[in-house]
């Protein structure tokens, strides 16, 4: 067990308990002991946390650790050492690797993987269907048996409404919850960028609104009847929000989340900041950037409490994968390490409430996949709660430079931006397990 | 032709209207004055075409590649002639039967262009924004000849050359384009154009084929959209029909041809409801009975055949401009 | 106008006048004889020279205009490509005496490049050269005809020549002082 750790001084925010007052977290035994003002341990590793804030290491619903299959990409040992880097204590990982988490031996094999090389805590997120081609349900059961916490087939929505209620109703047996990628892939076919005034004057193929809001409305139709939680993953539009709202007032078992790119950029980064288009795939994305209007709706679903939790959908991708023709570049952005920067951006510019995020990014998605029944405690502070312990500087301004991310993605559309709020120290199992370099400014 | 007073008032400000750019990916950045330069140019090369020797060799030693990922054979050959004509030297490829079709990247193609010596690479590519992507990585100028649905700006200063013979100063003038304006990168480089001649924009076509948000309103000129074709028509100085690609019926874009030619064929009966010598153009290749009728593609008013020569012209104004100087941009 | 005047309006029509009468005297009359001016000034000299022709001796005499920007021998290398304006010759050249006329002689480049833009209009029986000022310092081979005054200058001078069609005013001017050239070096 590694020494007792004392973090003095910070400002303590636990969202599960209400708490935001300036105190000390001891952690002792890889669990919290304490929280409190002037907390003693004599002996104790002791970090002074003044003028920082410190809450629950964030939970992440949505990432993409790219391992195995595609280790060019992102490998479980650097993609988690990325989490941490942004805070993120607990990750769950998205099923779309090679071969896909569809059955139990490729879940034990991927559960030895992660073993061996996370950095951080994490969850395997099982297929819905065999190697997520949306035909045939994969082994449910099984996968639930084998350590899975969620269903999704991923950037593969099931379009087969039949087999989707029929995976609803086994989920909701097995006790998961279906995280659902929802979109209309007719009338998306093709489609690479919002269908709107940017996608026509660059003459991209368009992603209609409507494929996003019909297969919410589908798929909420569907949860009401099958007893399943449904995750909604990343909600891209106003639209969206309005249906999950009116869904969570009948008391419907929907929960749903942002990505922090939808929360701070729109449609226009893929024309980019010049006169001339960039066509900038870094912000090529699934679903796609969409317009202001969007993006504020989306904050202030936030705000309200619609939107459950802020998933990263971090997608490192190789060079190639972004250096290419738009239509063929890969969707998804590199953002573990710009989400907390983002968050507190928004946060900074008023277009956020900082207590509503700080939950999004901890107790809510440990609630929204149930983490905390596993994990008792998870996402929260409460004595006895592991000791995950995240550690930022609210203030601090700096420029993202994507050459000094520690994952293999570079592809960030917030290369050369200058961002506030900094990851300072991240706690893992009560020990320390990333301290930011002094110099990143 | 020049009058001696026209040519006084531009002397000594010859170094105010300046050619900075190394690439021509569209007509939406090129401020009134470069189009101005492109057309003032392009009328050179006209005469310069006329002459008993027909072609210069200004760009001797200097390498233009065509880098064709779609079929086209006019506004290649349109191309490779305007080269010649400057005397550059000029090596065509295309897609099939090169290293693209083996899975080279569009960077690695272009900077093996730049490596063995191109100076300009002509790009016709499927993909709407693939030359902007050529053209931030190689030091070759790189002209965009159409990339998917998104641009053609030399069909657009050919278009605008070849309508300001015939109709001048084309500020307040109506030019009515009818067609499949959702894939037609002619429509679009042409609005960024006429919008900055002061010309008023109609975008016509069937709803399914109709962005409208390219709707806008310029400094000068604007930019309408409408279903209604035969609304659209009534006054019209241009009308521009667009070839209507027989896949977008089975895309299901429009219900049938016959469909498509009842709205939209720009026939007699609708040129009648246009101004009295309303010109017609197409940028080609015309399907001749589906989106224009024989008779009006090859009447008094049509100057579809015109088009292509000043196409030449206006590529070799293009091409001079790209070239000529070289040195600074590659500075 | 800065710098020193070294022909006011008078002198350049004393010369205008004189070349014109050599031109005339050199082709034995006005036949067959083609005015082609250099475009800017060398355009608006031919046109004078024609309407001074005219006067003496009852002739119209064609007058063409030739842009030499697409026959520069420095393509490339300039910062921006030189504009270009369409070339004009009103009548045929085969077999006539066309006289390139320029309003400074000076590396002779411009009028290599001239005589290059030429012959893609046909091949003229003589090619003569006027021009209003030679400034010297040539460095090809080529040697006007008629002259309206000899200026020695230094390289590091420039000779501007102002006529009032372009300029609003006549004047030739030598810009460039030995002060400006110890500083330029």
């Amino acid at each position: 067990m590694p020494p007792e750790l004392l973090i003095r001084g910070g400002r303590v925010v636990d969202p599960a308990s209400g708490t935001d007052a300036t105190l000390d977290v001891l952690v002792r035994d890889g669990v919290i002991a304490a929280t409190g003002p002037s907390l003693e341990a004599r002996g104790a590793r002791v970090i002074d946390a003044k003028g920082l804030v410190v809450t629950p290491g964030f939970v992440d619903l949505h990432a993409h650790l790219r391992e195995p299959g595609f280790e060019q990409k992102g490998t479980i040992a650097t993609e988690t050492l990325a989490a941490l880097r942004g805070g993120f204590t607990t990750v769950c990982a998205m099923p779309n690797t090679l071969p896909a988490p569809d059955s139990a031996p490729v879940v034990e094999a991927l559960l030895e993987r992660i073993a061996r090389d996370a950095r951080a805590r994490v969850f395997p997120i099982g297929c819905v269907t065999r190697r997520r081609e949306g035909k045939e349900l994969a082994e449910i059961g099984e996968l639930a048996a084998s350590g899975c916490v969620a269903l999704s087939d991923d950037g593969s929505p099931v379009a087969d409404a039949g087999l989707m209620r029929r995976a609803l109703e086994l989920a909701g047996a097995a006790g998961l919850v279906l995280s659902e990628h929802s979109d209309d892939p007719v009338l998306n076919a093709g489609g690479v960028m919002n269908e709107g005034r940017v996608s026509e004057r660059l003459g991209l193929k368009g992603q209609p609104v409507a494929a996003e809001v019909t297969a919410i409305a589908r798929n909420i139709a569907l949860c009401e009847t099958s007893g399943a939680r449904l995750h909604l993953a990343h909600v891209s539009t106003a639209r969206s929000v309005e249906l999950v709202a009116e869904a969570k007032s009948r008391g419907l078992p929907v929960t749903c989340e942002v990505t922090p790119s939808h929360l701070f950029l729109t449609e226009d980064a893929v024309f980019g900041a010049g006169d001339e288009p960039a066509y900038d795939t870094a912000a090529k994305i699934n679903p796609p950037l969409r317009t202001e209007a969007d993006r504020l709706a989306l904050l202030r679903a936030l705000d309200a409490g619609v939107i459950d939790a802020i998933a990263t959908d971090h997608a490192p991708h190789a060079r190639e994968d972004k250096l290419c023709e738009f239509d063929l570049a890969a969707p998804g952005l590199s953002c573990f390490e710009t989400t907390l920067g983002t968050v507190m951006t928004l946060v900074t510019r008023g277009e956020l409430d900082f207590a509503a995020a700080i939950a999004a990014l901890t107790v809510n998605p440990a609630r929204a996949f149930t983490l905390d029944a596993r994990v008792p405690g998870l996402g929260t502070l409460r004595p006895g709660a592991p000791g995950d312990i995240t550690i930022f500087d609210p203030a601090a301004r700096w420029t993202v430079d994507v050459t000094r991310f520690v994952s293999k993605g570079r592809n960030s559309a917030l290369d050369g931006t200058t961002l506030t709020g900094q990851v300072r120290y991240v706690v893992t199992g009560g020990a320390l397990a990333f301290e930011m370099e002094a110099a990143y400014a | 032709m020049l009058e001696l007073s026209e040519l006084h008032q531009e002397t000594r400000t010859e170094e105010a209207v300046a050619w900075h750019r190394k690439d021509l990916l569209d007509t939406d950045c090129l401020s009134p004055a470069e189009i101005e330069l492109v057309m003032e140019t392009a009328a050179a090369m006209d005469e310069v075409r006329s002459r008993p020797v027909g072609k210069v060799a200004t760009l001797r030693g200097c390498t233009v590649v065509t880098l064709f990922y779609e079929q086209s054979t006019r506004t290649r050959a349109s191309f490779e002639v305007a080269a010649k004509a400057m005397g550059a030297d000029v090596v065509n490829m295309t897609a099939s039967g090169s290293s693209v079709e083996k899975g080279e990247s569009l960077i690695d193609t272009v900077r093996t262009l730049e490596a063995i010596g191109a100076d300009v690479v002509v790009m016709r590519h499927g993909r709407s924004g693939a030359p902007y992507l050529a053209a931030r990585n190689t030091s070759a100028s790189i002209v965009n000849g159409g990339d998917g649905t998104h641009a053609h700006p030399t069909q657009a200063l050919l278009d605008l050359y070849t309508m300001r013979r015939h109709v001048g100063d084309l500020a307040g003038k109506k030019v009515v384009i009818v067609g499949d304006i959702l894939h037609s990168r002619v429509a679009r480089s042409n609005i960024w154009t006429l919008m900055a001649q002061g010309a008023e924009v109609v975008l016509c076509g069937p709803a399914t084929l109709l962005p409208r948000t390219l709707a806008a309103t310029g400094e000068r000129g604007s930019c309408t959209v409408t279903t209604n074709f035969d609304d659209a028509v009534e006054g019209a100085d241009v009308v521009m029909a667009l070839r209507m690609q027989k896949e977008r019926q089975q895309g299901g874009l429009i219900a049938s041809i016959r469909d498509y030619i009842r709205g939209y064929q720009l026939n007699s009966a609708r040129l009648d409801r246009a101004r009295p010598g309303a010109l017609v153009m197409h940028p080609g290749p015309m399907n001749e009975g589906i989106e224009i009728a024989p008779e009006v593609a090859h009447g008094l008013a049509s100057v579809i055949e015109e088009q292509v020569s000043n196409g030449v012209s206006v590529r070799m104004a293009v091409l001079y401009l790209l070239t000529a100087g070289r040195r600074a941009h590659a500075a | 106008m800065n710098g020193e005047q070294l022909l006011g309006p008078d002198e350049i029509t004393r010369s205008l006048r004189r070349l014109a009468h050599e031109i005339v005297e050199n082709n034995r009359g006005t036949e067959k004889l083609v005015l082609v001016g250099l475009l800017t000034r060398g355009y608006t000299l031919a046109h004078r020279l024609a309407a001074l022709i005219a006067e003496f001796e009852g002739a119209a005499i064609p007058v063409g205009r030739l842009d030499i920007g697409l026959y520069r021998d420095d393509i490339g290398q300039r910062a921006i490509p030189p504009r270009l304006r369409p070339s004009e010759i009103p009548a045929p050249i085969d077999g006539a005496t066309v006289v390139l006329v320029d309003d400074v002689l000076f590396t002779g480049r411009s009028i290599r490049a001239a005589l290059d833009a030429l012959v893609d209009f046909g091949r003229p029986a003589r090619v003569r050269l006027a021009v209003l000022v030679d400034r010297g310092h040539r460095e090809l081979p080529i040697r006007p005809d008629f002259v309206g005054k000899n200026i020695p200058t230094a390289l590091f001078q420039s000779v501007e020549v102002r006529l009032h069609e372009v300029d609003g005013d006549d004047g030739v001017f030598v810009l460039g002082t030995e002060v400006t050239h110890a500083r330029a070096q």
